[in-house]
């Protein structure tokens, strides 16, 4: 579904991206592997819109989405779950999940995703007044992936999801990852937490210093020597 | 009607303090445009009092040269000013929104100047009037205006309509998101332009409504906008910048000042009392008193 | 460096011998130019490091003020009169800049809260309307020639005197700017925190500038008063003023000395122009293309005309370089 073929990609003149080519397969949960400063972040933010590449080519079910600003790609269906949450602080949760439904296409259904994402989180269902900044991290996390899915997304960009939770609270959110691919949502997931992504999706990528350097299935990636022994210390 | 120590207190007294809370709401209605815009935009519009006065001269115009009605003049001068709001914006405000701000403020600082003097130019220095004359209500031993009662109701009005439309609707809970969090709105489909024009307009709109209120009020100059403006940027500081529960507060803190400053002394040395306030506040919470 | 030194000289060289052939009204521009262009340059003193005060005209006025009541009521030379003016002055900026300096009141909130000092100030002079007229305008006493008075009906007088104010005050830019203040003041500027942490005292360096361009208005209003022998609120203190001020300032730019000079220049000069061409037809005409102006420099040249020069000279050219500020002066970064 979303297709990236040797993109380059940087802040200005600081390149942070070299041919970079992806597949995101529809229906699959693809993950991105790799240390910090990789540049995982900056993958999800040229996908999103929130940064230009250079050079390459980007394609989502074969129309190219090259060039789009943040906002356009959610219109083309791309919805980003941003690095540490980033929820707006002093909107209720139910306030943020209708930022999240701010796209005509989405105000219209209003209703029905709001039931939907409470189904899913029925947490937030509870606390759906409640100041967005005075929850725990675990219900943020809920909180920021409702609001991505308030606008009834093609497919879900997760960036580190597990990034400053506790142990307990990382698996709550992997299993929701799981939940979510069973609705039939396509997922890509940049993490640091190797062994846990590993479990939760089919295919990831090895980026390191902005390259590609392995691919695979993540059940070869699991019994790949390199990767077990830089990554899940094995 | 009134008994105990309100009937002890000095009824012009009483009066002041009445007509301080009217005169209030003029200025709180200023104060949520200027901190809509602020908290959304980053940008202190220095010329905000005179783009009020833009629409109280197209009121006078409409309604005394041209003889349309008061209401429907009202109407069009709302919408006027709603457009001079996203006219300024494009023009000024989105060419330096990169820029350091204090660039941002001097650039509006160069329209209250180009305001001012144009209006001259075209206007001349007459204060105008247009002649409409309320009565003078007459409440329990009370003098009061009924245009300040007017002014301070369609304010009032307007601020609860402001309220709604930021608490209900998608753009207006858009609108409070982006001023909590400009950057990733964007990744909600939530245009950042679209939202800066948006708020503009009604920043716009809420002058223009000002405009109206006032006309009933008070005569229209070129330099009127140099008799509230200071006072509203006072009111905004306090309340801290861009934080519009803080300036509604702060409006009829500062108008009661005036209001009974003007009681007991004169006029001029009100404000200098409202401005000794400010200052004196600024001392012990530079941040605005009613910042998070 | 040279080659700018042989400049000024030349320039300095010409108002000197100007006098000897210029008709007095000229005469009266020049002592304009002069007189105005010191109060820019005073105010660029501290604008050009980002401290942008919209509330000079409060200096200005209670620099104008002081000694000409005091001599009015007083008979109080303004000998001593313009010292205890200047005082005053100084008195308001540190009322006004200590608080704001320790507070951390930076910014868009030093700038409302300058602003709203000027209103202050002037609505204090016209409050006190039986001492000073209020906003019909307060008249020195006039007492023909008088070195005790500082009063000389000749125009070569206040010529010279304004002149060696404008070189005085330039002079004060440069003492400032050589001075090691200057180095910390950019540092403040650039980020106030971080000088903070390497042991640069914030509050008292803003002070100091703050103060120094607060004095040196305030002597500026009071020659001015002294020379027009007529004082409005309108005119020497208020918004309007203090927005002239930074407007003049900024088109001439604030990152040489003679910048706020050359804004002086244009903007009287354009005053005159529109005067002979108009007469009193367009009143408000003049100001209705400055604050056109003020918001093109903004846009395009922040810099002002004499960064522009020098940026086309140096092949600097950044056109619409509104990034970097209209005060601050780029650092070697930038280069």
């Amino acid at each position: 579904m979303l297709s990236l073929v040797a993109v380059s990609a940087g802040y200005g003149p600081f390149r942070v991206l070299s041919d970079v080519s992806l597949e995101v397969p529809q229906g699959e949960a693809v993950g991105v592997i790799g240390p910090n400063g990789a540049g995982k972040t900056t993958l999800m933010r040229v996908i999103s819109g929130l940064v230009q590449f250079y050079t390459g080519a980007m394609t989502l079910e074969g129309r190219s989405i090259a060039g789009l600003p943040a906002h356009r790609m959610v219109e083309q269906g791309i919805a980003h779950v941003p690095e540490n949450r980033r929820l707006f602080p002093r909107l209720t949760v139910e306030d943020n999940l209708r930022v999240g439904a701010y796209l005509p296409r989405a105000r219209r259904h209003f209703a029905e995703q709001l039931d939907r994402v409470y189904k899913l989180f029925p947490r937030l269902k509870d606390r759906r007044e409640q100041t967005a900044g005075t929850l725990s991290g675990g219900e943020q996390q809920m909180c920021a992936i409702g609001r991505a899915l308030m606008s009834n997304p093609k497919i879900l960009l997760m960036d580190e999801p597990s990034a400053g939770l506790a142990p307990l609270v990382v698996a709550q959110v992997f299993d929701l990852v799981q939940r979510i691919r069973a609705e039939g949502l396509t997922v890509l997931i940049v993490e640091q937490n190797v062994q846990q992504v590993l479990e939760v999706v089919d295919r990831a990528y090895l980026l390191e210093v902005g390259r590609i350097k392995l691919a695979g299935t993540s059940a070869e990636l699991k019994n790949n020597d390199f990767i077990r022994k830089s990554y899940m210390g094995l | 009607m009134w008994k105990g120590p309100i009937a002890k207190m000095d009824i012009y007294l009483l009066e002041a303090i009445i007509n301080g809370i009217l005169l209030g709401g003029v200025l709180a209605l200023l104060a949520l445009g200027l901190n809509l815009i602020f908290g959304v935009i980053d940008v202190v519009w220095i010329a905000y009092a005179d783009i009020v006065m833009c629409g109280m001269y197209l009121i006078y115009y409409l309604n005394v040269e041209f003889g349309w009605p008061l209401l429907i003049a009202c109407a069009v001068a709302i919408a006027w000013v709603a457009a001079l709001g996203v006219l300024v914006h494009v023009l000024i405000i989105a060419p330096i929104l990169g820029s350091a701000p204090i660039n941002q403020l001097l650039a509006t600082g160069g329209l209250l100047f180009f305001l001012q003097s144009f209006a001259t130019l075209l206007f001349g220095t007459d204060f105008r009037n247009i002649g409409v004359r309320l009565p003078i209500l007459h409440l329990g031993g009370v003098y009061i205006s009924s245009a300040r009662l007017l002014a301070f109701a369609v304010a009032g009005a307007g601020a609860i309509a402001l309220f709604l439309f930021l608490k209900r609707t998608f753009v207006g809970t858009a609108i409070r998101a982006i001023a909590q969090d400009r950057d990733i709105v964007g990744l909600m489909g939530v245009d950042q332009r679209q939202i800066y024009l948006v708020t503009s307009a009604i920043g716009g709109a809420l002058a223009g409504l000002a405009a109206c209120l006032l006309t009933l009020q008070y005569d229209v100059h070129p330099f009127i906008g140099n008799t509230f403006g200071p006072l509203l940027f006072m009111i905004c500081v306090l309340g801290g910048l861009g934080n519009m529960i803080g300036g509604f507060i702060a409006a009829f803190v500062m108008s009661q000042i005036i209001s009974i400053g003007g009681y007991y002394f004169s006029t001029e040395l009100s404000y200098v009392f409202a401005f000794t306030f400010f200052i004196v506040l600024m001392f012990l919470r530079p941040q605005g008193v009613f910042t998070r | 460096m040279t080659a700018r030194h042989a400049m000024f000289a030349g320039l300095l060289a010409a108002l000197v011998i100007l006098p000897q052939f210029v008709p007095p009204y000229f005469m009266h521009l020049l002592i304009q130019i002069l007189l105005w262009g010191y109060v820019y340059t005073s105010w660029s003193i501290m604008g050009r490091f980002g401290f942008v005060s919209l509330g000079h005209g409060a200096f200005m006025g209670v620099g104008a003020y002081v000694p000409a009541l005091l001599w009015n009521y007083f008979g109080l030379t303004p000998w001593i009169g313009i010292p205890l003016g200047v005082g005053l002055s100084v008195l308001l900026g540190l009322i006004i800049g200590y608080p704001c300096f320790r507070l951390k009141v930076v910014g868009h909130y030093f700038a409302l809260v300058t602003l709203a000092l000027s209103q202050v100030v002037m609505l204090s002079i016209v409050a006190a309307r039986d001492l000073t007229g209020g906003s019909l305008g307060f008249t020195p006493r006039a007492v023909g020639y008088s070195w005790f008075a500082l009063q000389f009906p000749e125009k070569i007088y206040f010529y010279a005197i304004s002149l060696v104010l404008w070189l005085f005050g330039i002079a004060v830019w440069y003492w400032v700017d050589r001075g090691i203040g200057s180095e910390a003041l950019e540092a403040i500027s650039e980020d106030e925190e971080a000088a903070a942490t390497i042991g640069i005292n914030v509050v008292r360096e803003k002070l100091r500038v703050t103060l120094i361009s607060a004095a040196l208005t305030a002597l500026g209003g009071a020659i001015y008063g002294q020379y027009m022998m007529y004082l409005n609120p309108e005119t020497v203190s208020g918004i309007a003023v203090s927005l002239q001020i930074v407007f003049a300032a900024i088109v001439g730019g604030t990152y040489a000395a003679v910048g706020p000079t050359v804004g002086s220049f244009l903007t009287i000069s354009l005053n005159e122009g529109l005067r002979v061409a108009f007469g009193t037809n367009f009143i408000g005409a003049a100001n209705t293309i400055y604050g056109i102006l003020l918001i093109l420099f903004i846009i395009f040249m922040p810099r002002g005309i004499v960064g522009m020069i020098e940026d086309t000279v140096k092949g600097r050219w950044r056109g619409k370089a509104a990034f970097y500020g209209v005060i601050r002066r780029p650092s070697s970064a930038d280069q």
